[in-house]
């Protein structure tokens, strides 16, 4: 029978990306696909879902921001000490015609560097907006530098790139020229408002969404859709736009751990 | 063609088919999810009486003879339940409510309630082995407690009333037959085995966040058989036969054992969520094959005479 216990593996190594957020490499021999998200697992504390940041040198690379007691667990291990994985799980982003926008906000950067990896190989037209709060908030940039792709970075506050919203530039550029594919992670509202842009542009968009998931795997419910019903963790967590509009808690609320619906700010 | 369409205490029933509580059954949007990948009914995530958010995880964790899980009851609340279980008549498909509690006055306070909402039918889980509180760690299965349960609930919800019991418990058939004279319309059998355990090797630490564990899958499926076919001696309701169902050869083994339906939970995860469907046509080709035309004529085949 099909089974899956979780494996323990030493950390390779760990770097800062940004104050309170940590890369922690995770010896990985298997395949991954853009867009795929491991449960880790800290013994004794939880087992949460995580974005694939990075995928070199037999390697799997996943980014964490130090807020709640699971994600503190993790951003303390050093190389050498051991986590747990289970997965990859999850559908993936598919690259659809030459000329592609990525558009990040927040750590959402981290689910969207694979992608920007592999258009690159391809070499499509690529173009990636990423937005945070501030200069240094935003993830990835050395890394971009090294990109063959055209890299548009705004903060709120104007610290670093341009003043304003990753949403403007999105409208911009579709407006400007023809976009064959978006794909798009970050806050939810931010997430629907490029569902509405492209939807409007008729440019098709993926779009990864984040749910309360416990098992990772299809089975517990937790991360089932209104009213679809369809799991994140399964048949996600990357969704066409279009269709994410059709759904009735997109951009309006998810669920906790107690099943509770909670409203977005 | 045979036939898989059965009444279940008044349940319209397309197939022999249940969701299983435990598996989706989160949301209303869980549900009509496996209802529309081809369960005949489905039972809801157990509620109880005061909002739960279940235990770390891994809530689930699975191994070469099955799956363990510990989810631990997490759900809304019996209170908080009204907007997602409040109007089911769309859902296209009977919807069980399962309800939890930690002794007679918390099931008092669910019959009540849950009397007021849109399901067709009502489960008592007193049978959880893994939740402090609740089930057999509670001592809720012995035939005083199941015949009380039973009782209050009945008297407070009009609803068919199915009674789901642990395999892991002495004198099953007591349980059962308690649970029939105090007014239970159905048994559910079993729940989980153990609970068990495994512990990860390289931290030393158990895998679920709850530390232990109900088994189903595969590993459960022999014991759930024996149970089925205990109870179907003893009682003359109907049996929901649940425990390790993965395939149609499966389900046609339950019936024979004296099971009425079937709950599905585990071999969602083994086979996907289209499971309800996959099941079913496998259950139609053996019928055929051996030449049966209708579900009653398999029930109870492997008894004596």
């Amino acid at each position: 029978m099909k089974h899956e216990l979780p494996k323990m593996l030493k950390i390779e190594r760990v770097i800062r990306e940004a104050e309170g957020v940590h890369t922690l490499f995770l010896p990985y021999a298997g395949e991954v696909k853009a867009g795929q998200f491991v449960m880790l697992w800290v013994p004794g504390v939880d087992a949460k879902p995580a974005g694939i940041s990075y995928h070199q040198d037999g390697c799997i690379g996943v980014t964490i921001s130090a807020v709640g007691a699971w994600s503190k667990e993790v951003c303390g291990k050093k190389s050498g000490d051991l986590l747990g994985l289970l997965g990859p799980y999850g559908n993936s982003f598919e690259l659809i015609g030459e000329n592609v926008v990525l558009v990040g906000g927040g750590y959402g950067a981290a689910t969207l560097m694979l992608l920007a990896e592999e258009a690159c190989r391809r070499s499509l037209k690529t173009t990636l907006i990423l937005g945070a709060r501030s200069e240094a908030a935003l993830l990835y940039r050395t890394r971009i530098k090294a990109m063959k792709l055209d890299a548009i970075f705004t903060t709120d506050d104007g610290s670093f790139g341009e003043k304003g919203f990753v949403t403007d530039i999105l409208q911009r550029k579709l407006q400007s020229e023809k976009v064959d594919g978006v794909y798009v992670c970050g806050p939810e509202i931010m997430e629907k408002r490029c569902a509405e842009i492209c939807l409007a542009a008729e440019v098709p968009s993926q779009i990864s969404l984040e749910r309360h998931m416990k098992c990772g795997f299809g089975v517990c419910g937790a991360c089932c859709i209104d009213h679809s019903g369809r799991r994140v963790c399964v048949e996600g967590t990357i969704f066409s736009g279009a269709d994410l509009l059709q759904t009735h808690e997109f951009g309006r609320y998810r669920r906790d751990s107690s099943a509770t619906k909670q409203p977005f700010a | 063609m045979a036939d898989l369409s059965l009444k279940l205490c008044g349940l319209k029933l397309e197939n022999p088919t249940i969701l299983a509580s435990g598996i989706m059954g989160t949301s209303r949007a869980s549900m009509t999810y496996a209802i529309k990948n081809g369960a005949a009914a489905v039972t809801t995530k157990s509620i109880s009486v005061e909002k739960r958010k279940g235990h770390p995880a891994p809530i689930i964790v699975t191994y070469a003879g099955g799956m363990l899980n510990s989810v631990g009851y997490s759900n809304p609340g019996i209170d908080n339940v009204a907007d997602e279980f409040g109007d089911l008549q769309n859902a296209g498909a009977p919807v069980i409510g399962s309800l939890t509690g930690r002794d007679e006055n918390d099931f008092a306070i669910l019959a009540e309630k849950a009397a007021a909402l849109d399901f067709e039918a009502i489960e008592i889980v007193l049978s959880c082995p893994h939740t402090p509180g609740y089930g057999t760690m509670a001592g809720l299965s012995t035939p005083e407690k199941t015949a009380a349960i039973t009782q209050i609930v009945k008297q407070r919800c009009k609803k068919p009333l199915f009674v789901k019991l642990s395999p892991n418990v002495m004198g099953l058939v007591e349980l059962a037959k308690a649970a029939e004279e105090a007014g239970a319309d159905a048994i559910t059998a079993v729940n989980t085995a153990g609970p068990g355990m495994i512990i990860d090797i390289k931290s030393r630490k158990p895998v679920l966040g709850g530390r232990i564990g109900g088994l189903s899958g595969d590993a459960l499926r022999p014991i759930a058989v024996r149970c089925v076919y205990d109870i179907y001696e003893a009682v003359s309701i109907p049996i929901i036969g649940t425990g390790g169902i993965i395939n149609g050869e499966h389900a046609a083994e339950m019936i024979m054992a004296g099971a009425t339906a079937l709950g599905i939970g585990s071999a969602v995860y083994y086979r996907g969520i289209d499971v309800f469907k996959k099941i079913c046509l496998e259950l139609e080709e053996f019928m055929e094959s051996e030449g049966i035309s209708s579900l009653a004529q398999m029930r109870g085949a492997a008894h004596e005479a």
